[in-house]
């Protein structure tokens, strides 16, 4: 059961078209929302007249700030949002009204009548505007001009380390920002019984903070919300706070004991955003003639868009987590966020160490290039000991760094074909690490991060409850199958419900890749308790010792003699008699970690992931466009509890980190997003995407549940280096920012003086390669 | 626009509706019909999640007015599996392959990988891509839905009548 | 879910019976957005551009149940005769067009994707609206930026102090036509008339073909190629599948011996129009094949293309996509696998 490859529990519903995603709810009366989005990108409302929207007929509500004039954030210490503007807009797309009508169309009507009057303030759009223009400031709150965060975290003496150098490099890379683009897009579905109590239906991968937040603006207890999380058509970090459609059906449900439904246009997901943010960085690093590493230095701009969202975290986690792969014996660290007349950034798959992963492994590349070294076998002399403490005190446990960069040297054949590639083709390596779960929650507070019960009725049927969120990345059927091995039964007689706040208990959600080692840590914790009290009863009606005994193909009985033994469902009856109903619960709270300075919760996690990517790319020596040929990639999860799915994650974080380095280009004009569609954001299609080889690495960690880590985020970080990495080798010059277009390509070559080397005509035609001035 | 009535012929059944001339397939299927297993990402030709087959090929729901879609044969993903429950070798292949993550775009897929499988049952790696190149994933990398896909063709060609297919005269010398 | 204006919706069984609705709103000028009456065959550009509130017309003539324009007929003498209403699917899976008029199948069978191509048709190709990335957007985003001059206000937003509207040409069959010395069949309440291919369009992004409002494109004719005429079409596009051309280049050549006998050649996605290159062709007529006059006709033909800032790439890139595909496509037009 535990390392098998079955079909996700919920796969069949997918198949079939049955899975009710939160768009495909309909309920008796229900109505219909759309709202209104600011076409400025920073301006004052002197007006919001919503008279004749409100008259329109079929309209049934219109709401404002004015009905929900209270400020949420996810982060507590930094709510800075309302769910519609209260009088100032920041940025194009930012929601100002909501109304509900009898169907959408209506709706859709009625927002042309309310009368909104701007008065437009001038903006900032970049990092360098942010940071120059002080007499522009998007909040109040802000200390001086638009930072929103400011970090400085010392780790060692690093002048000493710089000094102690035999080479100093300083680099400047910028990453930028991009967007989750799940392909379903937001959607909730709010009702309210006669006696008050509200559920809301959404599409969201926390609804525990769904919960919160929601209750919280509406000025109601949390009990008289439930939040339910149907499937959810991909979330990548998206989809992890309450927007103002969730906000705005509940109350209309609330007002009205009538359901809505609130379903985004794929250009309303482009303004919610929340992405990946846009980061400057500086990085110095020292080393020694032998590459060991003395000093770092970095230090981070991000550019954060118009509210806080998650970026209390993202900017700590620029630096939190450069120290776990290598050894650095002095860091030093300084982070910025800023604000910016754009949408927020938040957290995207890799939240916060992307950018700086991206920024570390090129400029290693540089180094292992000056030094002469083997760029994979230098990553390997300086990879971090596993069970160890990093300079900033983060406690890494398993670590199978040296293993992976061993797997994607061998797979991919690095050493006999690296420097021996054709003209214009090129091999790049990097490596990464990401969290198994943040260790502290959003909010903090001693409760357990995941909760489970596990309930067996007298059938033999056996349920298990979860606050947790699956957004396709298989965490029902990690439950399943965890439950089921501890019981010995099938993944048939489980059912799971997750991601109902009535019902279950609270996990914190699908994020900071926690839900396995969490809610699967939780799961076991709830099933052995429950065996243990299966096997006593059995025990006690076989007269046989309960330490002999094991649950296996639904029956439970002796380990060495598999005919003494009874059927699941009888051991079941007999325990409810000698117990009383069969229930139990497991939680799991994170081990206390980290050091005791500013900041030291963030980074903290119960156990790292680690992660190497080879890339493949060749470069066409007339169009300069980049084709990535192939990715290898292993990744350290500590132990696959479900192989498929974890090669899963392997292959759909390879193929967005793809998309981020060579495609996906989130830009603005004037506040404005240039191109919020699915047409010119340039998702990958089927040809675009490299060939990808997923290599799995067991490390077997001693806190996880059964020896599992994560899969679902960490294997994105190499990828982004590891090609601009491998563009280096195929064209001699180096672009760092992403993405990598064929203009940068065109740009570093020209700044090189260096031709694109003359690959093969593929006509066979004898003509020398042209190198195009620009 | 007041409401009229059609006829649609979807996965073998006659459906007869009052729906607005202004609504495509899409909103048809899914608003008057109750298939919500057709999705839909952008409403505006740029994913295939709302891909459907149309006598056989597949069309986007989100561009098509229903009015134009009733003399048609149209099968959504609700009709893919064979009667009692028998699911097609492809939503089998998907599920076991782990080909749907979220499964948001798998409707499309599938559709769009039938209308493959309908006419070969042995296709190339890129017959494959050339078939499934209007559906956009998220999730997935597509790797897992080219290995169902191939999957599904493998059990397909098994399965099938003993008669010469291409695939043995081609594997003489 | 985004969803379309209110319009009636018209199903036309005759080439006559459109013609007579439409000409009931004539009264519009010209082809015109905001006509009244617009004409839909596969509806791919019409619908998503209603969505975005670009197009609102009151009637929408649906060309789909007209059989006269659909089919695919070959003879040697006359030539391909092609319906307005035949699906880019057809037209790349056509063994006769694969084999006599393997450029056409290509252009067809790198438009956006299988099931776009399954519903978009050769007409509606060739009457496909000019794309900017200031206009193919949503009334929201187009309201954001007060409008351009393409639809709803005075100014350019790609070249404000410009004169016109520099919106895109995007067709891939267009360019391929054009070389192939096509010509079309354009029924009208005052009779048909055909003209040559490259007089459909011209030098307006607002209004870039030349049809009056109501005219039905019924017929494709494209004259026989002589046995050893060779073609090909070059697209580049950021994507293997859904995008548009942001540069491509259609080549037609026949040879004598070594030497160009005659060629033509028309780039597309980088003006309003389809940009046929004379002066590119005069430098390769009767002129031997060598690399050096191949990159001679590249540099030209790159000085003779100035696209905008208004689709996905930038202008370097388009440019030098220009250059390197004329290049790619000369070549290619001696390449083996072209000749048939
Ligand atoms: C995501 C996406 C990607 C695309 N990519 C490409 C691409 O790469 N290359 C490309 O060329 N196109 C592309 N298209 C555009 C479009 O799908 C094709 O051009 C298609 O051929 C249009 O044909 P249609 O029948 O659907 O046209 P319609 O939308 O029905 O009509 C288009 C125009 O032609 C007029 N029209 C249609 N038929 C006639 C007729 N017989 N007489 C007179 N006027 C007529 C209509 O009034 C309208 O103005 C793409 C579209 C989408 C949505
Ligand atoms: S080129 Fe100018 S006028 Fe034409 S569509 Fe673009 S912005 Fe509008
Ligand atoms: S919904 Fe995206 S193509 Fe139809
Ligand atoms: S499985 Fe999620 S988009 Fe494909």
């Amino acid at each position: 059961m535990i390392g098998t490859s079955l079909p996700k529990i919920d796969s069949y519903a997918k198949v079939t078209g049955a899975a009710k995603y939160a768009d495909d709810l309909t309920l008796p009366r229900m109505a219909h929302g759309r709202i209104l989005r600011s076409p400025h990108p920073h301006a004052r409302i002197l007006r919001l007249d919503i008279a004749r929207a409100r008259a329109h007929p079929g309209v049934l509500d219109v709401i404002t700030a004015a009905d929900l004039p209270r400020r949420y954030g996810i982060m507590p210490t930094t709510q800075d949002e309302y769910p519609f503007a209260l009088d100032t807009v920041r940025y194009v797309g930012e929601p100002v009204a909501a109304v509900v009508a009898v169907d959408e169309e209506t709706a859709e009507e009625a927002l042309d009548l309310i009368e909104v009057v701007y008065a437009p303030l001038p903006t900032v759009s970049t990092i360098e505007e942010a940071l120059a223009r002080e007499d522009i400031r998007l909040h109040d709150t802000t200390k001086r001009g638009n930072i929103m965060k400011e970090v400085h975290l010392d780790f060692g003496d690093v002048d000493e380390g710089f000094a102690q150098a035999d080479l100093v490099r300083e680099d400047t890379f910028f990453f930028e920002g991009t967007t989750h683009a799940p392909m379903e897009e937001h959607s909730c579905v709010a009702d309210c019984r006669p006696d008050g109590k509200i559920t809301l239906w959404t599409s969201t991968q926390t609804p525990h903070y769904v919960h919160r937040e929601v209750a919280k603006v509406l000025e109601i207890p949390r009990s008289r919300l439930r939040v339910i999380v149907p499937p959810v058509g991909g979330g990548f970090g998206g989809k992890c706070e309450p927007f103002a459609h969730d906000f705005a059906a509940a109350l209309f449900a609330l007002r009205h004991g009538r359901p809505v439904k609130f379903t985004l246009s794929r250009e309303e997901v482009f303004y919610c955003h929340r992405g990946r943010h846009p980061v400057k960085m500086i990085l110095k690093t020292g080393v020694k003639r032998d590459g060991a590493i003395t000093a770092v230095h970095l230090q981070t701009f991000l550019d954060g868009g118009a509210y806080a969202s998650y970026g209390l975290a993202t900017v700590y986690y620029t630096g939190a987590l450069l120290t776990v792969t290598y050894k650095i014996p002095r860091y030093k660290f300084d982070g910025m966020r800023l604000y910016t007349n754009k949408p927020a950034c938040g957290p995207k798959r890799g939240h916060g160490s992307t950018q700086p992963r991206y920024a570390f492994e090129c400029q290693l590349d540089k180094i292992a290039e000056q030094l002469g070294l083997d760029p994979a076998a230098y990553r390997k002399q300086l990879a971090i000991e596993p069970y160890s403490t990093t300079v900033n005190g983060l406690r890494v446990t398993s670590c199978g760094l040296v293993e992976c960069v061993d797997k994607v040297v061998e797979a991919s054949r690095w050493r006999e074909r690296r420097g021996r590639m054709p003209a214009g083709t090129g091999l790049g390596i990097a490596i990464s690490s990401y969290v198994t779960g943040a260790g502290k929650a959003i909010y903090w507070n001693d409760m357990p991060h995941s909760g489970v019960i596990v309930t067996i009725d007298r059938g033999g049927g056996v349920a298990v409850l979860c606050g947790s969120s699956d957004i396709g990345q298989g965490s029902d059927t990690m439950l399943a199958q965890i439950v089921a091995h501890e019981l010995g039964i099938a993944l048939l007689d489980i059912r799971v419900y997750t991601g109902d706040t009535d019902l279950t208990p609270v996990d914190l959600g699908s994020y900071s890749s926690r839900v396995t080692f969490m809610a699967g840590n939780a799961a076991r914790a709830a099933a052995t308790k429950l065996r243990a009290l299966l096997f006593e009863a059995a025990a006690a009606h076989l007269g046989v010792p309960a330490e002999r005994l094991t649950a296996a193909d639904g029956r439970i009985h002796l380990a060495d003699d598999p005919a003494t033994g009874l059927a699941f469902a009888e051991a079941a009856q007999l325990a409810e008699a000698a117990h009383g109903t069969l229930s139990a619960v497991g939680s799991y709270t994170p081990p206390k970690l980290g050091g005791e300075f500013k900041g030291a919760g963030v980074g903290i996690s119960p156990a790292y992931s680690y992660t190497a990517c080879v890339a493949q790319v060749a470069v066409d020596p007339d169009t300069y466009d980049l084709r990535v040929e192939k990715l290898w990639v292993a990744h350290d999860c500590g132990r696959a509890l479900n192989p498929t799915l974890v090669e899963g994650q392997i292959e759909g974080s390879a193929y967005m980190g793809f998309g981020e380095a060579v495609l996906e280009e989130q830009v603005f004009r004037k506040g404005l997003h240039k191109i919020p569609s699915l047409l010119e954001y340039k998702l990958p299609t089927i040809y675009d995407t490299p060939e990808i080889v997923a290599l799995t690495v067991e490390t077997h960690d001693h806190e996880g549940p059964y020896g599992a880590k994560e899969a679902g985020e960490g294997p994105l970080n190499p990828i982004i280096p590891a090609i601009a990495n491998a563009v280096y080798d195929a064209i001699r010059a180096r672009v760092d920012s992403t993405p990598i277009t064929p203009d940068k390509i065109a740009r570093a070559l020209k700044e090189r003086q260096r031709p694109l080397p003359a690959p093969a005509r593929p006509h066979g035609a004898p003509t020398p390669i042209e190198v195009m001035p620009l | 626009m007041p409401k009229q009535l059609m006829t649609f012929q979807v996965n073998g059944e006659t459906r007869e509706v009052a729906a607005s001339p202004t609504h495509t397939l899409l909103e048809v299927l899914r608003e008057e019909l109750d298939l919500t297993g057709t999705k839909h990402g952008c409403e505006l030709g740029h994913c295939g999640a709302c891909t459907v087959l149309v006598d056989g090929e597949p069309v986007l729901s989100c561009l098509l007015l229903a009015v134009e879609a009733q003399d048609a044969a149209i099968t959504t993903v609700e009709g893919l599996a064979r009667d009692n429950n028998t699911l097609h070798p492809l939503q089998l292949a998907f599920a076991e392959r782990g080909a749907a993550q979220c499964g948001y775009c798998t409707p499309g897929f599938l559709v769009s990988g039938v209308s493959l499988l309908t006419r070969t049952t042995d296709p190339s790696r890129d017959e494959i891509k050339d078939a499934l190149s209007g559906n956009l994933c998220r999730c997935t990398g597509y790797t897992k839905i080219i290995e169902a896909v191939e999957l599904a063709a493998t059990r397909m060609r098994e399965t099938q009548q003993p008669v010469p297919s291409s695939r043995s005269r081609r594997n003489r010398p | 879910m985004m969803r379309l204006p209110k319009f009636e919706y018209r199903a036309a069984r005759t080439v006559a019976e459109a013609l007579e609705w439409m000409g009931e709103f004539s009264s519009a000028a010209d082809k015109d957005p905001q006509a009244h009456a617009m004409l839909m065959a596969g509806g791919t550009d019409v619908l998503p551009n209603m969505k975005h509130r670009v197009f609102t017309p009151q009637v929408v003539v649906g060309l789909r149940g007209v059989a006269a324009l659909r089919g695919i007929a070959y003879d040697p003498e006359h030539g391909l005769r092609l319906g307005a209403g035949v699906r880019l699917s057809e037209l790349a899976a056509s063994p006769i067009i694969r084999a006599r008029y393997p450029a056409l199948a290509r252009a067809a069978e790198v438009i956006s994707t299988p099931q776009l191509r399954q519903m978009g048709t050769l007409g509606g190709n060739l009457c496909l609206d000019t794309r900017c990335n200031y206009y193919n957007q949503s009334e929201f985003w187009r309201k954001a930026r007060d409008y351009c001059l393409k639809r709803g206000s005075e100014i350019c937003r790609v070249a404000p102090n410009g004169t016109g509207c520099y919106a895109v040409s995007s067709c891939d069959t267009a360019p391929v036509l054009i070389a192939l010395g096509a010509t079309a069949r354009i029924a009208s309440r005052a009779g048909d008339r055909i003209l040559p291919i490259a007089d459909l369009y011209h030098d307006d992004g607002i209004h870039p073909v030349r049809l009056h409002d109501g005219d039905v494109l019924t017929d494709l004719y494209v004259p026989s190629p002589p046995g050893d005429w060779r073609s090909t079409y070059e697209k580049y596009r950021v994507r293997g599948a859904f995008d548009f051309p942001i540069a491509s280049v259609a080549a037609v050549a026949r040879f004598d011996g070594a030497q160009c006998a005659d060629v033509r050649l028309v780039l597309q996605g980088v003006a309003t129009r389809p940009l046929p290159l004379p002066e590119v062709e005069a430098l390769l007529r009767g002129q031997p094949w060598t690399p050096d006059l191949l990159d001679a006709a590249a540099e030209l033909g790159y000085k003779a293309a100035h696209p905008m800032d208004n689709t996905a790439g930038t202008i370097a890139l388009r440019r030098r996509i220009v250059r390197a595909y004329i290049r790619r496509a000369l070549d290619a037009l001696i390449a083996p696998s072209v000749i048939h």
